[in-house]
């Protein structure tokens, strides 16, 4: 019986046991009983092996060079021609059948070894995956952009246009009169000197007129940009915010195109439940007017009702004129909406700061990267 | 403008059991936008009390108390302690219960005071919200007159009596509709928002009786409007004055109070009570629309003149400024025209003002210009109730009608008699008739998609006010001409008339219809540019942030511009939120710094440990040294082709840059390993990265350029063209903005890097499957030597390789830098660098002589930057 304390026998076919290495003698096997007993003995001994070194430790003692049934094979050219054929079959049969056993329990030992070892490797998944995490997108940034796209997909040109901008393009051209009180409503804030004639644009509308100047009509096109007025920072207000704008002119378009387009943005964007409502309004630059409402209940549960997202109406002949279009050719609307409104009733942003901030949590929280 | 609902029920029948949120509804529907509700804020016990003895009690403290016996209805009278000198024993007196609130959410409890149990409190004006009066507790008798006073009985609700419940309903005005800055434009807009017919349901406050003037007397006052023009007018102004109403009302007592019902609608409406004669005007315009003005008949020196300003008069306003007048100003003069005593439609001067010795009163009603007015009122920065009027249009038909409202309720309250003239002068040019306007059958169905049958348009345009006749046959068969009403100036287009039919007959029917367009450009290659880097930052680890694009002086000092710097060349906002940050930015970076800050500030980026990598892109401002200023163009038609080029040339360029920071470590400490600090080369890497998500490669060459490190600082070029920088941040921009030491960072002008990118025309080379042969170079060069100059050198040579006087030198398939060290055995003041140069011929297995013939060129040409190879 193979001990894990006995010293394994060198894996050395060619070398002989040294006298003093403590094994017993082996008598080669060639009758039938000794054979069967060191069959017997091997593959007990190939069965008890634990692992793979005892596995070898057994292997050699009993198939190697100086094993009873290698002897015994050995031997039987010394023996009388007619018992050779005999004993050179059942050593055959019993050779094959200790290699057998010893293939089969190799198999099952490295199965065994394999599984541990997966099991000794196992990690603690659970810990941070990576050294560098992705950064965010703003929250206003992606919204615009997935206002783009809407537009965009509705085969809309999307456009641009400066932030300090002339005066012509903000308030003239928009059919705003020098002294029109709605003029002063915009709360602008005018580039040093006044008198040179340029703000900061207080609505994405100048595109407009940039827009019909350079492409002309028939024409669809939006711009999601940033405007400003003087407003302080406060939860509902900044002075530096987002809006839309989007213009159509073509021969027959109506208010309910208009209506068409809004519905559609706002279901897109905020879902196929969205309640929306135009009710009228004024703006120097469209006729007739309205400013459109969603349905809005407040994150913290206080309460719901209807939130003003933007501007929009029929375009004033008057702008038209002041672009060379010819109104009696050609009719379209407008609309400019506030970004920051939508992110609100989208996300629930409760406060204004977390939107011009800059704070990293904010874009963490809503900004994922893809 | 706000409504008290009494007052509106006044003008309209209000649909029976409406709330204030139903009339706020009703007025919405048409085109007004809800600004609140307001009631009192007196909530619970408040009552008449009946003072049935008041005994004075001296305190200690040198007060007197007076412990009151009041009777408030029930079995027996409260005690009450009260500290005002005016109750008086036998006065009906407001009493607030224990259980009252108060405005402000003084709550009332029975409390001991002064060695008694005071059982509740009586009220002064102000304490239930009736105004600012005081000094001392309502005595009813005096508040609602001796005739109401006589039918009070104690235990009576005061907040009934005293109208502290009513709704107040506030609306915000949109500009084109200036009448409804009046409780008779509201109360005909409430009727068309209810679906009312305005013919039954609106009685209109102006339809009152006026004397005829007289036939050569005009009555009233002597008024002359003179000449429109002035020494200073500019150019397209209308006559100032179109027509202005005038009576005059004789031996009234001035000092006498406006009644309780009229100064407690004035604090409903949020105007103070001053006294009779501007109560009433005031009450009046708030009714009609139309703006008052009284004077002093004794303190008015003859007739008055309405006429432009003279250079350099100057007038003392009822505010006690005195004010230099523009040639644009509308005064109001007397004395012959040499005095002036009033900006019309502005305010009044000082020494035509009513007092309380006042007897005789001139009140004005006049119509001025709204052009005139509004830019008086803003001039003189004296936005007033009467100048927002004016400037959004007052109807000129009711003048007359205002001033005889004005005057009975002078009569009624302050006695006297009204002298029977009416004085009505009107500008000989102005047209008083609003022009009529032709509606083309269908127009309202082109432009609303609403199909309102043409008789249901004409009576909603009667509803309005208008006169609707059969149109010109020429025009159209189905077409009606509409004269728009006196209260409607707004009203100068067909599309006007398309608004009113529309509003009037609901918005709520509009169709929804989505409109198919044409095939449009889409995303243009800028945007979707722009996108896909803002995109590869944030997948990088950058968060994406949006500034405020002000900045200041000290910013560009923080950030070591140098004087002559043009990033120093800022426009400047003329009306900044904040004198702290006047100017736009030239640089994202100027204002990304804040954001960083910000975010130090509250602990850093705890997905990064605290560090903190943040990028921001968007528009800076670059003005030129001379930016011309932009022409005064017209809008009656397309400004030509160099009107527009001027024009354009007036904007300043406004490219969009990007800019990103790191500040602490790149990678985090932490399980996978130690952290690293962010270095020179991340923020050189992130402008790298920007720049190949269009497909281009930025050539680094070293530069010193604030606000960076003078010998961290790459400049980074396209084509030859600068484009930006990256690099470590100076020291002392770092202090000077309270950074981390060491913060990286960079910035490229976005627009220019698209401009490359489309102009990139990139060609398919053929993918060679022949071996590849590697060869390693390590060269020892001067210090001083960069790593960009060497490969440049490497590459030279490479190109002169020959082999047997073939040139073999276009086999590089890469070569690029692995390595790089100083220290021994590489001499002093040198360093080694190793490249890796891979060869690849695309037809053919290179040959170890080719291959040798390359590296010996490549060694060749380092020799010319002093390049040894390392032995």
């Amino acid at each position: 019986m193979p001990a894990r304390d006995q010293t394994p026998p060198r894996d050395d076919p060619g070398a002989s046991a040294s006298p003093d290495d403590g094994t017993a003698r082996v008598e080669p096997a060639l009758d039938p009983p000794d054979v069967d007993a060191a069959v017997e003995a091997a593959l007990t001994a190939l069965g008890a092996a634990r692992d793979l070194d005892e596995l070898k430790a057994a292997r050699l003692t009993h198939t190697g060079d100086r094993s009873a049934l290698s002897l015994g094979n050995r031997s039987i050219r010394t023996l009388e021609p007619a018992r050779r054929a005999e004993v050179g079959q059942r050593l055959g049969a019993a050779r094959a059948a200790v290699g057998r056993a010893l293939a089969e329990r190799t198999t099952a030992l490295e199965a065994e070894r394999d599984e541990r070892a997966l099991v000794e490797e196992a990690v603690d998944v659970t810990l941070p995956a990576t050294r560098a995490p992705a950064g965010a997108r703003h929250p206003l940034s992606r919204l615009q952009e997935q206002v783009a796209d809407v537009f965009a997909q509705m085969g809309w040109t999307i456009a641009d246009g400066p932030e300090v901008e002339a005066e012509w393009f903000n308030f003239d051209a928009l059919n705003f009169g020098r002294d029109h009180p709605a003029r002063q409503m915009q709360d602008t804030f005018f580039v040093d000197p006044p008198e040179n004639g340029l703000v900061l644009r207080t609505h994405t509308s100048p595109v407009q007129a940039r827009s019909l100047l350079t492409y002309g009509v028939p024409l669809y096109v939006a711009c999601p940009g940033r405007v400003f007025r003087t407003d302080e920072l406060d939860d509902t207000h900044t002075p530096v915010f987002h809006q839309v704008e989007g213009l159509a002119i073509d021969t027959d378009l109506h208010l309910g195109h208009l209506r068409g387009v809004l519905d559609h943005l706002m279901t897109t964007l905020l879902g196929p439940g969205t309640r929306t409502r135009l009710r009228p309004a004024f703006f120097p630059f469209t006729e007739p007017s309205a400013e459109m409402d969603v349905w809005f209940t407040r994150p913290d549960g206080s309460g719901s009702g209807w939130l003003e997202v933007g501007g929009c109406g029929m375009v004033n002949p008057a702008v038209l004129r002041a672009v060379g279009v010819d109104p009696q050719a050609y009719r379209g609307f407008a609309f400019g909406w506030g970004i920051e409104r939508i992110l609100q009733i989208r996300d629930g942003v409760g406060d204004m700061h977390d939107m011009v901030e800059g704070d990293v949590r904010f874009s963490r929280a809503l900004g994922g990267v893809l | 403008m706000r409504v008290p609902m009494s007052w509106l029920s006044e003008v309209v029948d209000v649909v029976p059991g409406s709330t204030g949120e139903d009339v706020a509804a009703a007025l919405v529907r048409v085109g007004l936008e809800e600004e609140g509700l307001e009631t009192g804020g007196v909530t619970g016990p408040l009552v008449v009390g009946r003072v049935l003895s008041a005994q004075d009690e001296p305190q200690k403290n040198g007060k007197t108390i007076r412990w009151c016996q009041v009777d408030v209805g029930e079995d027996e009278p409260r005690g009450i302690v009260c500290g005002a000198p005016n109750v008086v024993s036998g006065a009906d007196v407001v009493v607030a219960l224990p259980g009252a609130v108060l405005p402000g959410g003084f709550a009332i409890a029975a409390r001991k005071t002064y060695g008694h149990v005071s059982d509740g409190m009586v009220a002064s004006a102000r304490e239930i919200g009736l105004g600012e009066e005081h000094d001392g507790i309502i005595v009813l008798a005096e508040l609602v007159g001796p005739s109401r006073a006589a039918g009070l009985a104690p235990g009576q609700d005061a907040k009934e009596l005293l109208g502290l419940e009513e709704v107040v309903v506030e609306v915000n005005v949109t500009p084109d509709r200036g009448y409804c800055f009046s409780v008779r434009g509201l109360g005909r807009e409430y009727a068309h928002g209810a679906r009312l017919d305005v013919s039954t349901a609106f009685r209109d406050p102006a339809d009152v009786e006026v004397p005829a003037p007289h036939d050569g007397d005009a009555g009233g006052w002597p008024v002359t409007l003179a000449e429109h023009t002035g020494d200073e007018v500019g150019a397209g102004l209308a006559p100032g004055c179109a027509r202005f109403a005038t009576r005059v009302v004789r031996g009234i007592d001035a000092g006498a109070p406006a009644p309780f019902w009229l100064r407690r609608r004035l604090q409903q409406c949020g105007i103070r009570s001053i006294s009779l004669a501007v109560d009433v005007t005031n009450y009046v315009m708030l009714l009609t629309g139309q703006p008052l003005h009284a004077y002093d008949a004794a303190a008015l020196r003859g007739e008055i003149h309405v006429r432009r300003a003279r250079r350099g008069e100057r007038l003392t306003t009822l505010d006690d400024v005195e004010r230099a007048l523009s040639g644009e100003d509308l005064l109001i003069t007397d004395d012959d025209g040499e005095r002036p005593v009033g900006i019309a439609g502005v305010m009044g001067g000082a020494q035509t003002e009513v007092t309380d010795a006042t007897t005789d009163v001139v009140v004005e009603a006049a119509c001025f210009d709204a052009v005139t007015i509004a830019r008086s009122a803003r001039r003189h920065r004296l936005p007033s109730e009467a100048s927002k009027r004016f400037e959004r249009g007052v109807d000129p038909a009711i003048g007359p009608a205002a001033a005889q409202l004005a005057v009975d309720l002078l009569v009624a309250h302050g006695g006297g008699r009204v002298e029977p003239g009416a004085g009505d002068v009107r500008y000989a040019t102005t047209a008083h008739a609003p022009e009529a306007i032709t509606l083309r059958g269908g127009l309202v169905a082109d432009v609303t998609g609403m199909d309102v049958p043409r008789g249901q348009a004409v009576e909603l345009l009667e509803q309005v006010g208008c006169a609707v006749a059969p149109g010109d046959p020429l025009a159209g068969g189905e077409s009606v001409t509409v004269t728009p009403p006196s209260w409607r100036p707004d009203l100068r287009a067909d599309v006007d008339l398309v608004e009113e039919v529309a509003r009037l007959h609901g918005y709520e029917h509009i169709p929804s219809v989505l409109p198919a367009a044409p095939v449009g450009a889409g995303l243009s290659f800028a945007r979707l540019q722009r996108r896909r880097v803002a995109q590869a930052l944030a997948v990088d680890g950058y968060v994406e942030v949006l500034t405020y694009p002000f900045t200041s002086g000290d910013r560009a000092d923080q950030l070591m511009l140098a004087g002559a710097d043009p990033r120093r060349r800022a426009m400047s906002i003329a009306n900044p939120l904040s004198a702290q940050v006047p100017l736009l930015r030239t640089s994202v970076l100027a204002t990304l710094v804040d954001a960083a800050r910000r975010n130090l500030s509250r602990g850093g980026d705890s997905a990064l440990g605290g560090s903190l990598a943040l990028y921001e892109i968007g528009q800076v401002v670059l003005p030129p040294q001379d930016l011309p200023a932009a022409p005064v163009l017209g809008a009656e038609r397309r400004p030509s082709d160099e009107e527009l080029a001027t024009l354009e040339s007036a904007v300043p360029h406004q490219p969009v840059h990007v800019a990103g920071l790191l500040s602490g470590e790149r990678l985090p400490d932490g399980v996978q390993g130690p952290g690293r600090a962010a270095d020179h080369a991340d923020a050189i890497a992130a402008a790298q990265l920007v720049a190949a998500v269009m497909g281009l490669t930025l050539a680094a060459t070293a530069t010193q350029h604030a606000p960076w490190h003078p010998g961290r600082c790459a400049e980074l070029s396209v084509g030859g063209a600068v484009v930006g920088h990256a690099g470590e941040l100076h020291p002392r921009v770092t202090l000077a903005l309270d950074l981390t030491a060491r913060t990286v960072a960079f910035e490229l002008d976005l627009d220019a890097l698209v401009t490359a990118a489309a102009e990139v025309d990139a060609r398919a080379r053929p993918v060679s499957t022949y071996p590849l042969a590697k060869e390693d170079l390590a060269v020892v060069v001067p210090e001083g030597v960069t790593a960009d100059a060497v490969l440049a050198a490497l590459r030279d040579g490479i190109d002169e390789a020959e082999v047997d006087g073939v040139r073999v030198g276009d086999v590089v398939e890469d070569l690029r830098v692995f390595d790089d060290y100083t220290g021994s055995p590489v001499p002093p003041d040198h360093r080694s660098l190793a490249f890796a140069l891979r060869l690849r011929a695309p037809d053919r297995t290179l040959s170890a002589a080719e291959t040798a013939a390359v590296r010996a060129a490549a060694l060749a040409g380092v020799a010319r930057v002093g390049g040894v190879l390392r032995g």
